[in-house]
């Protein structure tokens, strides 16, 4: 029998309250009728109301959406291609190679996979901007989207794959009707994940991206460097709560595959 | 049939090409591209760096771009101690702070494996979630709380616990809060990961043997979890050691990482050059841990 003792539990809350009281502080600035964040001047919605007026800011937004989505597609696409490669395929020339470059960007640091990214535009000579940006998402996302749907395709029954072509469905029939249905909530969770990570980025962005790009954490950086202001705060509490909605979707749907996955496992 | 077979391994091509290539142009050869220009020189050019290899000239353009390179900008960086200082900055940074995490995050990772297994999930919700905002905003986060006159100097003041607020930010202490806050997911979750499988025969076992508490920890879940351990220091060290976003606004000028000098180098200086080999020696500094990476990861990820 598991026993939560009186030190594990003070663990626990103060591990979870170290993890978001910042961010729970942050929320609460932003809310902050006084320009000075020392001050506590009441409540006011006064600086996400001047957001709205702020084009250059939305613009931005704007731009850091589509790419996120834009991205967060190909990247499913690409990745779970892969993921079914390195799992059903066995054996094949150059696998190793092949995992090596999923794995790596993983851990790469931002500034080396940014600045490789740049130069391979500057050497192939393509103007940088919106879509260099998608390209350079595209491929640091795809690689999470790939451990992601393998862990799913490795614990999958085969037998259902087997049953299905033993009874004359194509391989690719079998596919689109029995895998892709059962490893879907797989997909659509590391969607919204390369979806929030591709809005994310401030690092690959900045190296990548070109005039009339410029996406929202590029901006927000350049505010910021700066110091703490109201405003800022409103922008990124928007954005905590945007990701934060995609997250708890995206976990939601990761649950909902475990239980669908393993019948008669809570 | 052979009619479908055929079918098939077209099909099966196109499965393992699309990705393969994609990586390979957008992975693989900008890789080699630093690798040739950390090579070349410096140059008031567009791009700023020569030589330029020119398809159209052929051979004998092959033959006087191979001649255009140098070790000159390596031989740059070992006799700048700016560069050499930096390097070291970042590995001892790296390395303080992967233990920091490893103090701080495996008795939270124990603490949940500990719990009912319906509330287990929920905490991992918990920890990963923050994990999902992005690193730009935690860290402005902080950069609220530590200023001169922010919430924790405010509490320290009213606490009587200083008499003089302490300047947070610009210093290496504020890196350090940065990384463990930013990092903490990546140290927990593998180690929970670990923690959650250890088979609780053998620590009721010990128990009936009479061993302590504290022993059966130190001498069964500890090594039982050193897998975890190891993904997660190696989940931590690895990107820490090439951080931009929290040196530069927590720690401004008091700390120069190395993430920070490729940065400088490339945009501030436009020494393209110079930045690919400052990459160039990171990676290979990187190198090893990031196999030990890829290894455990495709032994966790893999059928068997």
């Amino acid at each position: 029998m598991r026993r939560l003792s009186l030190l594990n539990f003070a663990v626990l809350g103060g591990g979870i309250a170290f993890l978001y009281l910042p961010i729970v502080i942050l929320v609460i600035f932003s809310f902050n009728a006084s320009r000075l964040v020392a001050v506590w001047g009441g409540w006011t919605t006064h600086w996400y109301a001047a957001l709205a007026d702020d084009a250059a800011l939305l613009d931005s937004a704007f731009i850091s959406l589509r790419i996120a989505i834009i991205s967060a597609t190909a990247a499913t696409l690409l990745g779970t291609l892969a993921a079914v490669t390195l799992v059903r395929f066995g054996r094949f020339r150059g696998r190793l190679m092949f995992a090596a470059m999923i794995y790596a960007p993983l851990v790469m640091p931002e500034v080396i996979t940014g600045l490789s990214m740049l130069l391979l535009f500057v050497a192939v000579s393509i103007d940088r901007g919106f879509w260099t940006v998608v390209i350079a998402h595209t491929t640091m996302a795809m690689c999470f989207v790939t451990v992601i749907v393998q862990s799913r395709l490795v614990d999958f029954d085969m037998s259902l794959e087997e049953a299905a072509m033993d009874l004359g469905a194509s391989p690719a029939r079998t596919f689109v009707s029995v895998t892709l249905p059962l490893i879907l909530p797989a997909i659509a969770a590391s969607w919204m994940l390369a979806f929030a990570l591709s809005l994310d980025d401030l690092v690959i962005a900045s190296f990548t991206t070109g005039p009339g790009a410029t996406t929202l954490p590029i901006r927000i950086y350049s505010e910021v460097r700066l110091g703490v202001s109201p405003e800022m705060n409103a922008v990124c509490s928007i954005m905590i709560v945007v990701v934060g909605i995609a997250v708890i979707a995206a976990s939601l749907l990761t649950k909902l595959n475990a239980a669908r996955g393993t019948p008669g496992r809570a | 049939m052979t009619n479908r077979r055929a079918k098939r391994s077209f099909l099966a091509n196109l499965v393992v090409r699309i990705p393969f290539t994609w990586l390979v142009a957008f992975f693989l050869v900008p890789f080699l591209i630093v690798l040739k220009i950390s090579l070349s020189q410096t140059a008031i050019a567009q791009p700023p760096y020569t030589p330029l290899f020119e398809l159209s000239a052929g051979w004998h353009g092959l033959r006087s771009f191979m001649a255009g390179l140098s070790l000159d900008n390596y031989a740059f960086l070992g006799s700048d101690p700016l560069y050499i200082l930096s390097y070291v900055k970042s590995v001892e940074i790296a390395a303080f702070s992967t233990l920091l995490l490893l103090v701080i995050g495996y008795p939270i990772a124990y603490a949940i494996s500990r719990t009912p297994r319906r509330v287990q999930a929920a905490l991992v919700v918990l920890v990963i979630l923050p994990f999902w905002t992005s690193f730009l905003i935690r860290i402005y986060a902080w950069m609220n709380i530590l200023q001169h006159d922010g919430p924790l100097n405010q509490l320290l003041l009213t606490l009587h616990i200083v008499r003089e607020p302490p300047a947070w930010l610009s210093t290496t202490t504020a890196v350090y809060i940065g990384i463990v806050y930013s990092y903490l997911p990546f140290m927990v979750l593998p180690l929970y990961a670990t923690l959650e499988k250890l088979d609780e025969a053998l620590l009721e076992a010990a128990a009936d043997l009479g061993c302590p508490r504290w022993k059966t920890f130190w001498l069964i879940t500890v090594p039982l979890s050193a897998p975890g351990v190891l993904a997660g220091a190696l989940l931590c060290f690895i990107p820490i050691v090439g951080e931009f976003v929290i040196p530069d606004l927590l720690g401004g000028s008091q700390t120069s990482m190395i993430g920070q000098t490729i940065w400088t180098e490339f945009f501030a200086n436009k020494d393209w050059p110079t930045a690919s080999a400052v990459a160039v020696v990171l990676v290979c500094l990187l190198v090893t841990p990031i196999i030990v990476f890829q290894h455990q990861t495709m032994r966790a990820t893999e059928p068997d």
